[in-house]
């Protein structure tokens, strides 16, 4: 299991507890708002951005070649972001903590 | 009296789903009530063919949105239930239980069915399945465990048959696809990429075959023999038949909406009718950026003219300017396609290596769509370009060893 933290655009925190699967399904299954996962989790549409928080970046892993040109297609995307559909739930990313991008 | 108004959404997959929950965040404070033939909790299509056919996956790990986004959004789902008629003056549904729902705003998000050709002795055939939702999965599932050769005949090769093909090849079937045409994804795409997934999936194992059409199949106890034209014949345990679509216009035709080549709505997703909007695979649409009417099948699409019907209902005047973008998944495979090529006069292909290029579609000198294999880059860039009608030095994007950041001209 692992405890994940999305901090939203209204800057509401919402924790969310995982086992499997990627955080955007986790996400969307929780209803956290402004991540969309469009296209069902397949690093197609970059509608499920978020950044990392510096703290965690070495937790969470680098973003493969496909998510990281995807990520271009947001304007205001950075070294803390990533597509979270491309972001596996294990343990090993227990506590971690994501601001959605707007 | 009440003053509540009611928003019904007839089709709730895609186009329905994201409409309710777009209207809702626009503000509509009144009821919405979408409703589906489909009795299973709305889900991601695209997955169908690709990894939930594959993988033998659970739909619960493909809904839209969870049940408890509806309850908490307050959008009533009304499934398994099919909508007979529109009545216009009264301004109701009736389902066909005879219930009738009234409505103040109206939204079709009907999309489209499976076309299944006139091809003789098919009614009678054996484990014949299109591909459209979940249930149909599920059989061809089952079909396929179910069959001793695991032999499959995919009848058409576009996006669905190919995509079911390759998923089904991982199972282990035997698959073969049998095309009308002279190639592969002919309606979709350019000779390149026909070529391209034809030795792909020939690579795979898969029996690709053009030319062919079916002209009838023969049923003998669970084994079918599909037969072509010129006389070839293929055995089949399980066929699944991909060969288009067909638009559900018959609700809003039988009401005088006007239909060409779909549902037509104005750039604000109205229909001819006052308060009828039209959403997703069953609308013709203007396209601004492409200064064209287009029907489109497709998830952005469908999410976009979402959004765009919600606003203007909400009061907030819209219009859809969207650049179209798809994608399909087959093997290792990741074909991304941004814009629409028709239309074009010249092509650029940037080749990195042989399972990684990009095809660049110009209409003269401006850059009409981008179809990239496993190249996110060029498909980014491609996006880019097309929304900035950037001009490019077609010979510094031909080589692959230049940045795509540095091919502009002007």
């Amino acid at each position: 299991m692992a405890k994940i933290t999305f901090i939203t655009s209204d800057n509401e925190k919402v924790t969310l507890e995982g086992a499997s699967g990627s955080v955007m399904q986790l996400a969307v299954n929780n209803g956290v708002s402004g991540i969309d996962g469009d296209c069902g989790g397949v690093c197609s549409c970059a509608t499920c951005h978020v950044f990392v928080a510096e703290k965690d970046l070495e937790k969470v892993g680098d973003a493969s070649e496909i998510e990281t040109d995807m990520l271009e297609l947001a304007d205001e995307a950075n070294e803390f972001s990533r597509l979270c559909c491309q972001i596996e739930i294990s343990e090993a990313i227990d506590g971690i903590e994501l601001t959605v991008a707007k | 009296m009440s003053n509540t108004k009611t928003c019904v959404v007839i089709g709730a997959s895609h186009a329905g789903v994201n409409f309710a929950f777009a209207l809702r965040k626009e503000g509509w404070q009144g009821n919405i009530v979408l409703f589906d033939k489909d009795e299973t909790i709305p889900y991601h299509r695209p997955p169908l063919s690709k990894k939930y056919l594959e993988l033998e996956d659970s739909i619960q790990n493909n809904l839209l949105k969870p049940i408890e986004s509806y309850e908490k959004d307050n959008i009533t789902l009304s499934l398994g239930k099919v909508v007979s008629k529109i009545d216009k003056e009264a301004k109701t549904i009736e389902l066909n239980d005879g219930t009738i729902q009234s409505y103040d705003v109206l939204v079709l998000a009907t999309g489209a069915r499976a076309f299944v050709p006139p091809i003789q002795g098919i009614q009678q055939a054996k484990n014949v399945f299109t591909l459209r939702n979940a249930t149909d999965v599920a059989n061809i599932r089952k079909a396929f465990h179910a069959s001793e050769q695991k032999k499959i005949v995919v009848i058409g090769g576009g996006y669905i048959g190919l995509e079911t093909a390759a998923s089904l090849k991982k199972l282990g079937a035997n698959v073969t696809v049998l095309e009308r045409e002279e190639r592969i994804l002919a309606r979709v795409t350019t000779p390149y990429l026909s070529t391209f997934f034809t030795k792909i999936h020939t690579d795979y194992g898969v029996h690709i075959c053009v030319n062919k059409g079916v002209t009838e199949i023969k049923t003998n106890g669970n084994k079918n023999t599909v037969i072509c034209a010129d006389g070839s014949s293929y055995e089949a345990d399980v066929i699944i038949i991909g060969v288009g679509i067909k638009v559900n216009t018959e609700l809003a035709s039988e009401v005088g909406i006007v239909i060409n080549n779909g549902i037509e709505v104005d750039p604000t997703a109205k229909t001819s009718e006052e308060g009828v909007y039209a959403i997703g695979d069953c609308t013709y649409h203007y396209n601004k950026l492409y200064n064209a009417f287009v029907r489109l099948e497709s998830v952005q699409n469908a999410v976009d003219q979402a959004k765009v019907a919600a606003a203007n209902i909400c009061g907030k005047p819209t219009v859809y300017n969207a650049l179209p973008w798809f994608w399909s998944d087959q093997y290792d495979i990741k074909l991304q396609i941004v814009g629409l090529s028709q239309g074009f006069d010249n092509s650029v292909v940037r080749f990195e290596d042989e399972n990684k290029f990009s095809i660049w579609y110009f209409k003269g000198d401006r850059l009409l769509a981008v179809d990239s294999i496993n190249n996110a880059k060029s498909y980014v860039f491609g996006t880019k370009y097309i929304k900035a009608n950037a001009i490019l030095d077609k010979e510094k994007l031909a080589n692959a060893e230049s940045d795509l950041k540095t091919i502009v001209v002007n």
